[in-house]
This record gives structure tokens, C-alpha cells and sequence, in this order.
């Protein structure tokens, strides 16, 4: 007897666990071997629980050692390097050649790899200690901004959700992204890959569904504290601009070619990190009297 | 009254659980939404009962439960707040000129581990500082035993003397430790006869506290006594009931077992600490259209 596939049922990525949509809602997406896969059409309900595991998940991830976020940043690489033989057939499911396929995941693992370095080196390039009148020790460092809403580059199905998913969480935020609305399914299996990394439940949340949906959501919730658009239409930008302003949420827009190897840096970490400078009451710290 | 306690009816665990279910699933939304809301806010019992309470630690519960969230208007106060004994005059004295009432726990709570001579005095400390309401807890031990007649003693003592101060009187089963649906019925019934003005839960002590089944069995119990004797009993589920959505689901319960004459704060209560915020944050929501943040809300 001939053995029937088990395909995979496509859910979405929320506080580590793999629910369905709770609207129940699907869209349906053709492949290239024609098979159609019924994609969860996330409602603004699933946004938020999005955002209250994040907002839970922040506290503990942005606590944690640099160096440890590091290495699991590192740990992600890890892992999709040894599925990477499943992204390409889901990339080449999704229209890509297979060389175009074999230069998305090189780059993606290469991009967390990149990331992973930066975890525990930013904060000291960033960081000052600044000469002040009074008698203070006075020192500005990077904090992480909280819970950052990614809206992900429609174009790209693996590349361009990593280049933004990895320096929001190395710099000690946590996130919610919507994928690519034409090719999402890289993107839960990239979640696959995230919930065995080590990386703590809620940290990323991915979830699919429509952008034009969404966008006024991910834009309005009070408890978020940051929103990247990856794309670039221009009314959705405008909602985005004003719904922003009620919480003060900063409004990034990275419409970028995350192909070019000019498109990572320790600038994309700091973009979602806030300025702390603190006055410590003290005056000379050092034997030599100098005075900072 | 003569009433066997042994003859308590028995619990249908299963009927009990998918009735659960079925409130469950029950859609409020809008207008409704908002009121059912503001009904929970003010049937809360806002709770603080710790170890660690000091004086500066009731005053701002107090003043929270007077004023939930000052940036909406039109919120209710919350029923009452609840503290320990020695904790009552300085709550009474922060909430002067208000509605809401002080309830305070009693009889070597939340144990109950203790002499009736000293469940007495404990009780009557609360009510000479001034307690509009006693949160007594019943001896599990006793119970499981199957000494009935001490469990409905103790209630009818204390009730005796809160009758003397005019105050009202719940009593705690802590369902989680006296386990069996059948034990909490019977719980119910003893509390209900020795004269419980509440029947409450849970002290919250303990990691099993309000669960919905369990709330649905003591309402039978409050609606039996109802249709025997005309009067109404208050019911008071405590402890883990901390989102809005879950308090929906507990008034929905309530409605549909036992009516509009008992949706009101004088006949049911929450005991919970956080549920305030998490109704506020709903409440902040149905009045802006967006998702709120607790970064807004007070957290005392």
C-alpha cells in the first residue's frame, strides 16, 4: 500500500507554544508542487495575546547575561543550519531558485551568527561616561526599549524576518512579528527552529495574517514600545505614524535590501535600545583625582 | 432546623463540568461588556493578607479601593477591602466617608488551627477595631474526620457574636484542601444552617483556590437553601480569579444559576488582588478602542 505524506498544519508562534488563530480564519497559498497550505489569518486578539507574552517575557530575557543571549542567539544559528536542507525545499516551494534558496538561508544563519557577536559588545561602544559640572560620576548606557511589533519584509521569506528578529532580541527586547503575507510559511518553521534554541517562551512571536489587517493594531496597543515597518506602503505608514503617537511608541521604517551584507550592524540594536544616564553620587573614582 | 449533613446530595461531577463549560462560552461584548465589568470591579473584596503588611501597605489599598483609576470617570469603589485583625482600625480610618466596607479574616486564619476560646478573641478583635464583615475559616481536619457537628458549632459561635456587632459573616471552606465536590456541597450546607451570611472558597493560601466547578456546586447549594427557606445567601469564590474574563465567566455562572436578585455586591464578591487592574485595563479598552497598558494603572 501506498504511504499517504503527513504534511504539516502551518499554526502560528505564540509564548513558545504553536496555537491556531483563535478567529479560526485561514488563507489559503499555492505552492509550487501545487499544494495549497491553509495559512492562519491572525486576528487582533491573537496580536494581543502576542504582546502579553511578550511584555511577561521581557522581564526575564532582558535580565539575562549579554553573554548568555549570545550564545543563544548562536544556538538559533545552530539549529537552522542542521534544517537547512528543509528551508530550501520550503523556499523552493515559495518560488525561489535553488541558488536563490541556497544564498537566503547562508545568509539568515550567517545574519544570527553576526547578531550573536554584538550581544555582549554594543553596550561598551555605546555606553559613555560624561564630564559633568557637579560632583557626580555620571555614565549613559543602552537599555532595551521592551516590546518591539515588526511588521516583516513582504519580499523576503527567511532573510529579511532574521535581519530584524535578531538585533531586536540581542539587544534584549522581545518581539512580535507579522511574516510576510505571500510567503509565511519559512516563517513558522523558523519559529520551529526558535522554540529549540533555548531561546524562553514569548521572546518571539511570529504570527501570519494580513498586513492590512493588522498594521493599525500592531500600531495602536498601548503596551508596545516600538513598531518597524519593513515595507512600504505609504497609508499604512501614515496610520502607523498616528496611532504611534498615543503610548510615544518609536516608529522605524527599514524598508531595506537585506541581501546586501551593508544591511546588518550594531546600529539596528541601538535603534531599539533607550539612553539611560545615571548621576551617582560620588565624585573621584580614581587616584589620580581626574575628574570625569 | 434538623437537617442530616450526611444526607447531602451528592455531586454529578461531569453534569457539573460541562454546565462549566457551557457558561463558558457565553459572548458579552460592548455596552454589556462594560457594565459586567464595572459590576465585577465592584463586587471585589481587594485583598491584602500577608506577613509583610504594614500599615502604609493598607492605606494605599484602601485609597485604591475608593478609587480604582481616577483617569476614568464613573468607575465604582470596590465592595470592601480585606486585611487582617490588627489591620482593621487602620483600614476603617482610610476608608471614612466611604461605601466601601472592611472584612477581616478571623479565627487563626488561614489555618484555623486553633482553640475556640482564642477563634473568639481573634474575632472579636477584628470586630471591636471595627470589621463590617468576618472571613472565618472552618477546621478542615474536623471535617474530613466527619465531625460535623464541631465544624457547625465553631460557624454557629462566631456567628452568634458577629450577630452581636451587626456584621456580616462568610465562611471559608478552602475547597482545595476538603477536595471532593461532594465534601464542598456539604461544606456548604453546614455553613449555610450554622447561619453564614457568605459561603466563601479559599483563603488563598494555598496553590488549588477558586475554581469555577467548584463555585457552581456551592451556588446549588446557596439556590436549594433558597427555594427551602426564602432566604438569600452570599457566595464569595477567592483566590486565582485574576483576569476580566474570567470574572465574566464567574457573573455569567451566577446569573444563570441564581438570577438578578444576586448580582449585586451585597450577595456576591470577589476576593482577589489583581483582578482589579485587568478589569481596569478591559475597561480602559472598551473606552479607547486600542489595547491598554499596565503601565497606566496604579499597582497598589
Amino acid at each position: 500500500m501506498e504511504r499517504i505524506e503527513v504534511l504539516k498544519t502551518y499554526k502560528i508562534f505564540i509564548g513558545g507554544q504553536f496555537p491556531r488563530t483563535e478567529s479560526g480564519r485561514y488563507y489559503p497559498l499555492k505552492l509550487k508542487n501545487n499544494m495549497t497550505v491553509n495559512v492562519s489569518l491572525s486576528s487582533r486578539k491573537d496580536y494581543r495575546n502576542a504582546v502579553i507574552a511578550a511584555r511577561g517575557a521581557f522581564s526575564g530575557w532582558s535580565a539575562r547575561a549579554a553573554f548568555n543571549r549570545g550564545q543563544i542567539l548562536y544556538r538559533i544559528a545552530e539549529m537552522l543550519e542542521g534544517r537547512k536542507d528543509q528551508f530550501l525545499e520550503e523556499l523552493k516551494q515559495l518560488g525561489y531558485t535553488p541558488a536563490a534558496a541556497k544564498k537566503e538561508v547562508e545568509q539568515s544563519i550567517d545574519r544570527l551568527v553576526y547578531y550573536a557577536g554584538w550581544c555582549d559588545k554594543y553596550q561598551q561602544l555605546f555606553s559613555s561616561v560624561n564630564p559633568v559640572a557637579t560632583s557626580h560620576f555620571n555614565f549613559s548606557v543602552p537599555e532595551p526599549m521592551g516590546v518591539v511589533a515588526i511588521l516583516a519584509d513582504e519580499s523576503s521569506a527567511l532573510l529579511g524576518l532574521v535581519s530584524v528578529i535578531a538585533p531586536a532580541i540581542a539587544g534584549g527586547n522581545t518581539c512580535i512579528v507579522l511574516a510576510s503575507e505571500s510567503k509565511p510559511t519559512c516563517s513558522i518553521t523558523f519559529a520551529e527552529v526558535i522554540a529549540t534554541s533555548d531561546v524562553p517562551g514569548g521572546v518571539v512571536n511570529i504570527v501570519t495574517g494580513s498586513r492590512k489587517e493588522l498594521h493599525s493594531h500592531f500600531s495602536s496597543h498601548m503596551d508596545v514600545n516600538a513598531i518597524i515597518n519593513c515595507n512600504t506602503e505609504k497609508d499604512f505608514n501614515k496610520t502607523i505614524g498616528e496611532n504611534a503617537s498615543l503610548n510615544v511608541k518609536r516608529v522605524f521604517t527599514w524598508n531595506r535590501n537585506w541581501s546586501d551584507e551593508k544591511e546588518q550592524g550594531p546600529y539596528y540594536i541601538t535603534d531599539l535600545q533607550e539612553i539611560k544616564t545615571t548621576w551617582h553620587p560620588i565624585e573621584n573614582i580614581g587616584v589620580s583625582g581626574i575628574k570625569y | 432546623m434538623a437537617y442530616d449533613f450526611r444526607q447531602s446530595p451528592v455531586v454529578d461531577q461531569v453534569g457539573i463540568e460541562e454546565r462549566v463549560a457551557r457558561f463558558n462560552t457565553r459572548s458579552i461584548k460592548k455596552g454589556s461588556k462594560v457594565q459586567a465589568l464595572k459590576l465585577a470591579l465592584n463586587m471585589i473584596d481587594l485583598t491584602t493578607l500577608e506577613g509583610k503588611d504594614t500599615e502604609g501597605k493598607v492605606k494605599q489599598m484602601c485609597y485604591k479601593a475608593m478609587h480604582p483609576h481616577l483617569a476614568l470617570p464613573d468607575l465604582p469603589t470596590t465592595a470592601a477591602v480585606c486585611v487582617y485583625p490588627t489591620m482593621v482600625k487602620t483600614a476603617k480610618e482610610a476608608l471614612k466617608g466611604s461605601k466601601v466596607k472592611v472584612a477581616s479574616v478571623s479565627t487563626a486564619f488561614p489555618s484555623g488551627n486553633s482553640t475556640m476560646q482564642i477563634k473568639l478573641l481573634d474575632t472579636k478583635l477584628a470586630l471591636d477595631n471595627g470589621a463590617d464583615e468576618i472571613d472565618m475559616v472552618i477546621s478542615r481536619g474536623e471535617f474530613l474526620k466527619g465531625n460535623y457537628n464541631f465544624v457547625f458549632d465553631e460557624i454557629a459561635a462566631i456567628k452568634d457574636l458577629t450577630h452581636k456587632y451587626n456584621a456580616r459573616l462568610k465562611v471559608i471552606f478552602e475547597t482545595g484542601e476538603i477536595s471532593t465536590l461532594d465534601n464542598v456541597r456539604r461544606a456548604s450546607d453546614i455553613a449555610i444552617y450554622a447561619g453564614a451570611d457568605f459561603i466563601k472558597t479559599s483563603t488563598g493560601k494555598i496553590g488549588v483556590a477558586a475554581t469555577m466547578p467548584v463555585t457552581l456546586v456551592m451556588l446549588d447549594a446557596i439556590k436549594d437553601y433558597y427555594f427551602k427557606t426564602g432566604i438569600q445567601v452570599g457566595m464569595k469564590p477567592a483566590g486565582g480569579i485574576s483576569t476580566a474574563k474570567g470574572a465574566l465567566q464567574y457573573l455569567v455562572m451566577l446569573h444563570e444559576t441564581l438570577g438578578n436578585a444576586w448580582l449585586d455586591n451585597k450577595w456576591f464578591r470577589f476576593g482577589a488582588s489583581s483582578l482589579a487592574n485587568d478589569l481596569i485595563l478591559q475597561l480602559e479598552k472598551e473606552a479607547k478602542g486600542v489595547y491598554y497598558s499596565k503601565d497606566y494603572i496604579s499597582v497598589d
